[in-house]
């Protein structure tokens, strides 16, 4: 145990910070790509690291795992200096890499095994864990079953459970589901949901898809060329952007004055007249105006189309902070219905 | 320690899981020793050698049924009539002949006389192999040729008195302890070298990185799987071969305890040395680019084909401290010279030495980071 950081932390930090970082650069070259980040992960909270392709977070965590050198600053793991103490940070952390990587060509079984075995896990214990950790990933029945043979979402259970065989404290993953499809993301997220409450994990999870981040963490933080830009709750990053709610809606043949009238509804921040019957409402209280807009529409006997309610995103909340779109084939609806329409099939 | 037994048993798994490196390791030498073991070490036979005879006189004569009587016997060559010296230098210059002797006008005469005539023996110089053979046994003829016709009562020339220690050795055994060697280094390479680069770029480094094993153990780790990779392909190797060669010295145990010392000496050299020109590659095509180089920089100065005895100055010194040597010489002491166990110390010794130093090197260069 880190002698320096346990009177240190007992100074200035909450007594249950699992992972501090105070200041931390990385340098390649002349390329700086964290530039001196500090944060503090409480013990038990899901922490995102959440940014773009590029924007450090892989290194920032791959520092913190002791898989390169920290340039400057200093980081503790469970009170464990990470450039003086690495093999004590390595024993109380689980870590996922990016990449795909138990052997293909070993059972689930034995890549548990192996791994468990590096951790120096003894054998009932070893039997055990491994057990219990095939249950908690759902793969019990795949345990003799060569890696090869499981699809994506499967073989990223396995190196979920790979990282929790020496039953570690902190628990590291660096886009866990990068490449899955959307089912399998889920699966994914309730797995961890399910091995963070029974083993009391502090998770610290880097990804780029918003609505994982938005899901699982407690608090985020978002990076962005090596900075951290801010950091937060999702709820409180959302409140902090400049309008909650923007309804959009398609009219049928809707009166010259329709701008007017949906202007006037309450908490209605701004109308804009997208043309052949679409309107963007933006409002600070998405329920209570789409109840009015559509009492609106049903007295003066203009059809609805369709409608959408989007809540404000941490896509908003990124575009806010950074400027840009975190990724631009991102699509961001949270509801879209159809009303039925007089003479038309549903 | 345990986590040490964790790689090898890794490794190990996937090994038997999947033969393909054991095929590949043992396939390659296995076709040389067949190939290169029947292609070289014959001798010459039927190779066609004109004769153009200017003289047809009793000495003259004399020299046809010498040739006749090799062609008769150890078949090296046979004779074909030519009309003249320039047409026969035409035929061997084109391939039609291999060789041409031209007996000169008034050969018998001078014979007869006492004036020492010269028979001329036209080769095509541009394959030594052949033209030494036909050179060597147009000599040897000739010398008999010039044998008194009557024995001399006091014989006073010098005679060679050769002394074979071993039976005939056939060039296909002389390239057995090259072989066993060589599948041994096709075993590390693709075994030791490729795959451990594969690994690394696929990220699975990165999952053994973030475990507390320390660097010794990851090193000693990789290089004994390696190594028991290695020993398997040269003991399969050293039985196929032998039978295939028709040596039985495997049926003998001291020979074969002496073997498996060697067998892994030499895996262990060569996964240390392996690991050592490794340790800092990223790239995957670096080992495959560097495979060929290897094998021809490590494998031919060894003297598994050719002796070391006609290398040069600078090819016997690379000799002296290529392990390829090492392994050649201590295998050829047990296969074919049954020359004992002292005879083969000198190569364990070196290849134990050059493995511990390549693998001490090799744990101070290994980055336990990314």
């Amino acid at each position: 145990m880190n002698g320096f950081f346990h009177r240190d932390r007992a100074e200035t930090a909450p007594a249950a910070t699992a992972i501090r970082v105070e200041n931390i650069v990385k340098r390649f070259g002349d390329f700086e790509a964290v530039k001196g980040i500090s944060l503090d992960v409480l013990a038990g909270e899901t922490f995102g690291l959440l940014g773009p392709n590029g924007a450090g977070k892989s290194t920032l965590i791959r520092m913190m795992t002791t898989l390169i050198p920290i340039t400057s600053g200093r980081a503790w793991i469970d009170g464990h200096d990470v450039a003086a103490d690495p093999d004590a940070v390595r024993r109380c952390m689980g870590v996922i890499p990016q990449a795909l990587t138990s052997d293909v060509n070993l059972t689930v079984q034995e890549n548990l095994s192996i791994y468990a075995k590096l951790y120096g896990v003894p054998r009932e214990e070893r039997r055990r864990s491994i057990d219990e950790l095939l249950e908690a990933v759902d793969l019990t029945k795949w345990r003799n079953a060569e890696t090869k043979t499981l699809s994506g979402g499967m073989r990223r259970r396995l190196e979920i459970a790979r990282g929790l065989v020496h039953n570690p404290r902190i628990f590291f993953l660096d886009e866990p589901t990068t490449g899955l499809d959307p089912v399998s993301r889920v699966a994914v997220w309730e797995m961890l949901n399910l091995l963070k409450a029974r083993r009391q994990l502090t998770i610290l999870i880097t990804t780029h898809y918003m609505d994982e981040a938005d899901r699982l963490c407690d608090r985020i933080a978002i990076v962005d060329h090596g900075n951290l830009v801010a950091l937060d709750t999702p709820a409180r990053l959302k409140q902090s952007v400049p309008g909650n709610n923007v309804i959009e809606a398609q009219f049928q043949d809707p009166p010259g004055d329709w701008e007017a009238r949906l202007t006037a509804l309450q908490e209605v921040t701004t109308v804009q007249n997208e043309g052949s019957g679409m309107f963007r409402v933006l409002t600070t209280n998405g329920s209570r105006t789409t109840t009015e807009l559509v009492e609106l529409a049903v007295r003066g006997g203009v059809a609805i189309r369709t409608l959408s309610v989007q809540n404000t995103t941490l896509d908003d909340v990124f575009v806010h902070y950074t400027g840009r779109q975190l990724r631009d084939e991102q699509v961001k609806p949270v509801s879209t219905f159809m009303f039925p329409q007089p003479g038309l099939r549903p | 320690m345990n986590r040490m037994l964790a790689i090898v048993e890794r490794e190990l798994r996937k090994f038997f899981r999947s033969p393909t490196l054991m095929l590949t390791a043992m396939v390659f030498p296995l076709v040389q020793l067949v190939i290169l073991g029947n292609a070289f070490g014959g001798k010459i036979t039927d190779a066609r050698v004109g004769v153009v005879d200017y003289d047809g006189g009793p000495e003259a004569l004399r020299v046809h049924e010498a040739f006749d009587s090799v062609a008769a016997n150890i078949r090296t060559f046979r004779t074909l009539p030519c009309r003249s010296d320039k047409q026969a230098q035409e035929d061997v210059r084109s391939g039609r002949l291999d060789a041409a002797v031209i007996i000169p006008p008034q050969y018998s005469r001078r014979v007869l006389a006492g004036e020492n005539p010269k028979l001329g023996l036209v080769v095509d110089n541009s394959d030594q192999f052949l033209s030494g053979s036909l050179e060597a046994e147009v000599q040897s003829l000739t010398d008999a040729l010039n044998q008194p016709r009557v024995p001399q009562r006091v014989a006073n020339g010098i005679a060679l008195q050769i002394v074979e220690l071993y039976p005939f050795i056939e060039y296909m055994k002389y390239l057995l302890p090259g072989s066993i060697t060589l599948a041994m280094f096709v075993s590390v390479m693709i075994g030791g070298g490729m795959l451990y680069i594969d690994d690394k770029a696929r990220g699975v480094h990165e999952g053994w990185l973030v475990t507390p094993i320390t660097r010794l153990e990851l090193v000693l780790g990789l290089v004994a799987s390696g190594a028991l990779k290695a020993i398997l392909a040269g003991l399969a190797i050293t039985v196929l071969g032998s039978l295939i060669a028709g040596l039985d010295v495997i049926f003998h145990p001291v020979a074969l305890f002496q073997l498996l010392l060697m067998i892994v000496a030499t895996s262990f050299a060569f996964n240390a040395m392996m690991f050592l020109l490794m340790v800092r590659v990223e790239d995957p095509l670096v080992p495959r680019a560097l495979f060929g180089i290897l094998n021809t920089l490590l494998y031919f100065p060894s003297g598994a084909i050719y002796p070391i005895a006609a290398f040069p100055a600078w090819l016997r010194a690379l000799a002296s401290v290529d392990p390829f040597s090492y392994a050649v010489h201590g295998f050829k002491g047990v296969l074919l010279k049954d020359a004992g166990f002292m005879a083969i110390v000198p190569d364990l010794l070196f290849l134990f030495l050059i493995g511990t130093v390549a693998l001490v090197l090799a744990t101070r260069l290994f980055k336990r980071t990314l």
